[in-house]
């Protein structure tokens, strides 16, 4: 088993609706120095995060004790750029398990899906609609049912499924990542290679 | 059933399918490089597993790597730290390995064309998003997470569920002063930077077909900013002549079992896409971005769109040009700029350098301009020596670096400092992306030369000789 198990998740959220988060601003560069998967959540969103003297820039939501939470509400478009898989395990880090937004780039979402933090596609509406909430009250939960595939505004009960395939939802149901798959179909892929020349 | 090259590549590559899941994915070729790879290795390490294929996946240092003294110890412990990591990962796990020094050393969607690793009809993966590079050559060739990597090394296969289909046509011919880089900068242009998301892309028309190889990379190179995982050419006779007789190219009876396959590899008459776009090369004059991603880019002579033309939200928009510090309706040209970058994946070969030589010739660089000339690979270094460019550069007043990514992400010491403006042949321009603070124009080497002499954002056109302009 990789990952944490993913079933339901009831958590107020952080807003963030800027549309193209790229993953330069979810890591920067000069932060993917390591050679082991550690401390990332401490540079997400470094530069929109921290003035140049590492003082926390006090209009950026992370600073604002007023939003918290295990979900990221994004703009549209979210993750885009680089193949980084950093920037997945910053938002993990940091301690964020869900990210919503109305449109994910390619290969973040797949990042994601390959750690345990579950991206969560949404209606354009239903993104306005929880950035509002979460303005008018930042204490709005919203609840994200992965086996039912749903996101539930509690207060209200408003809600929208999303979509996400049977083997990825099982895997995040499960917590089992690609390589345990891949490991138990290692003969089909040997004789398979037999015939692939290099 | 008619197919197109997209789906004659990877349909031929699928070990399984899983059912309402993804594909099991064979990979060809693994290009591995010090930053993404780490903590892949290291999760081989915690799950007892041995790298099943080692023959099939090479090793570069190019990220991290220092683009001056590079026979000295890397200074920066953290980055000599990876760059170790990276050599004692291939050692342990028999792989090949082209680190710092080695002569076959560059950045890796360099050094896999230029060593026949390249070739068409493979998959091609790496932990680097601009891997749709090799697509030039009728592979699919894509981006993949650390994740992915640690699978490859694993089992020489990925996960992936199949992307739809999009064609791209551009018809015509380009206008003078146009180069790939302003095909696939106007491309995006129009697409934005999310238009081609969920889609893979074959671009195809007359302006590809007359395209040279380097040029075909750079529009390939660039599919990953209109948000395709991948984009790729169908493979021609060009195709054949570039990868002919390079180190892992095939040879005799291989070449020509290999050659009866390449030949079946393009789309089927009436083949069907997801999705299919033309454009006309006579619209395209030479680009430059002014935001902070690579969709927002115009013709130079343009000046910056107002909030309301533009597709988006308009607070976002707004946040990017006063990131840049520009306003709404301003003109690029005569912005004075303070840096030039001419290198990484997208334009650090020689084709890049001989047009950047071509403007710079006889002029001087302008003293308020920073140049860093770093080219993708110690064999395009050799060239620009070989074919006297080195002489031109010094001439005018500019060095050549070592080899590597370089400014194109910064992770080097080749940082433009905060506020500072870069006119850069790279790829991106995020906020930060060349340093924290940086702003950077995204443009075609001939674009970068201008403003390298004059200072200044300037037409090329105005610094071109008309016979030049053919070519």
């Amino acid at each position: 088993m990789a990952y944490d198990k993913f079933e339901i998740l009831t958590s107020t959220a952080v807003p963030l609706p800027i549309e193209n988060v790229d993953t330069d601003q979810i890591i920067p560069a000069r932060f993917l120095k390591a050679t082991e998967r550690k401390g990332f959540g401490d540079n997400l969103f470094r530069d929109w995060r921290y003035n140049n003297d590492n003082s926390p820039k006090t209009d950026f939501v992370l600073n604002d004790s007023t939003y918290s939470g295990k979900i990221l509400v994004g703009g549209r478009n979210f993750g885009s750029g680089s193949s980084r898989e950093h920037a997945a395990w910053a938002v993990y880090d940091y301690g964020f398990r869900c990210v919503i937004s109305s449109f994910f780039a390619d290969i973040f979402k797949g990042n994601c899906l390959n750690i345990g933090v579950l991206p969560v596609q949404v209606s354009a509406d239903f993104s306005n609609k929880l950035f509002s909430e979460i303005e008018k009250d930042p204490k709005t939960v919203i609840e994200v049912n992965l086996q039912e595939q749903t996101v539930t505004l509690l207060a209200t009960g408003e809600k929208e499924s999303f979509d996400i395939n049977g083997y990825k939802k099982d895997n995040m149901l499960n917590g089992f990542d690609d390589i345990d798959y891949l490991v138990n179909v290692k003969s089909d892929i040997v004789e398979f290679a037999k015939n692939t020349p290099l | 059933m008619k197919k197109t090259l997209f789906d004659k590549v990877w349909d031929s590559h699928v070990v399984k399918h899983v059912e309402d899941g993804p594909d099991v994915l064979f990979i060809d070729r693994h290009l591995v490089h010090e930053v993404t790879s780490p903590v892949a290795f290291l999760g081989l390490k915690n799950r007892g597993i041995r790298v099943l294929h080692p023959e099939r996946t090479f090793a570069t240092a190019d990220h991290n790597t220092p683009t001056i003294n590079q026979h000295l110890p890397v200074a920066d412990p953290l980055s000599a730290n990876q760059l170790k990591a990276l050599e004692e990962n291939a050692k342990e796990y028999g792989i090949s390995h082209w680190g710092l020094g080695h002569k076959k050393n560059g950045i890796v969607h360099v050094v896999g064309p230029e060593y026949g690793i390249t070739q068409p009809g493979a998959t091609i993966v790496c932990g680097d998003s601009h891997t749709s590079t090799h697509g030039a050559f009728g592979a699919i060739a894509f981006g993949i997470g650390t994740s992915e990597v640690e699978m490859v090394l694993a089992t020489q296969c990925i996960m992936q569920p199949k992307p739809k289909k999009m064609r791209i046509n551009v018809k015509g011919s380009l206008n003078f002063g146009v180069t790939p880089k302003d095909v696939a900068l106007y491309i995006i242009s129009k697409l934005t930077t999310s238009g081609a998301t969920g889609y893979f892309v074959e671009y195809a028309g007359d302006v590809f077909e007359n395209m040279t190889m380097e040029g075909r990379m750079t529009v390939c190179n660039l599919s990953i900013e209109m948000g395709a995982r991948g984009g790729m050419i169908a493979p021609d006779e060009k195709t054949f002549d570039y990868i002919k007789g390079r180190e892992f190219t095939p040879t005799g009876a291989a070449w020509d079992k290999a050659m009866a396959y390449w030949e079946t590899l393009h789309t089927d008459p009436d083949a069907e896409f997801d999705k299919e776009l033309s454009f006309d090369a006579s619209d395209i004059e030479p680009m430059i971005t002014y935001g902070t991603n690579p969709g927002m880019g115009m013709g130079i002579s343009k000046s910056i769109p107002k909030a309301e033309q533009v597709e988006g939200g308009v607070s976002t928009y707004k946040k990017s040009l006063g990131y840049m510090s520009f306003n709404e309706g301003d003109d690029m040209i005569g912005k004075p700029i303070d840096f030039v970058f001419i290198g990484s994946c997208t334009n650090g070969r020689i084709e890049d350098f001989r047009a950047f030589a071509s403007i710079i010739k006889g002029r001087q660089k302008a003293p308020n301009v920073t140049a860093w000339l770093v080219p993708g690979s110690h064999q395009v270094e050799a060239a620009i020596k070989e074919e006297g460019l080195l002489a031109i550069i010094h001439e005018a007043g500019f060095e050549l670096r070592e080899p590597g990514c370089s400014a194109c992400l910064a992770m080097n010491d080749d940082k433009v400092p905060a506020g500072k403006l870069a006119v850069s042949t790279s790829n991106r321009n995020f906020e930060g992306r060349q340093g924290p603070g940086s702003r950077t124009l995204l443009a075609s080497p001939l674009v970068a030369a201008a403003a390298a002499v004059t200072g200044k954002v300037t037409d090329p056109r105005e610094l071109m000789e008309k016979l030049v302009a053919s070519s």
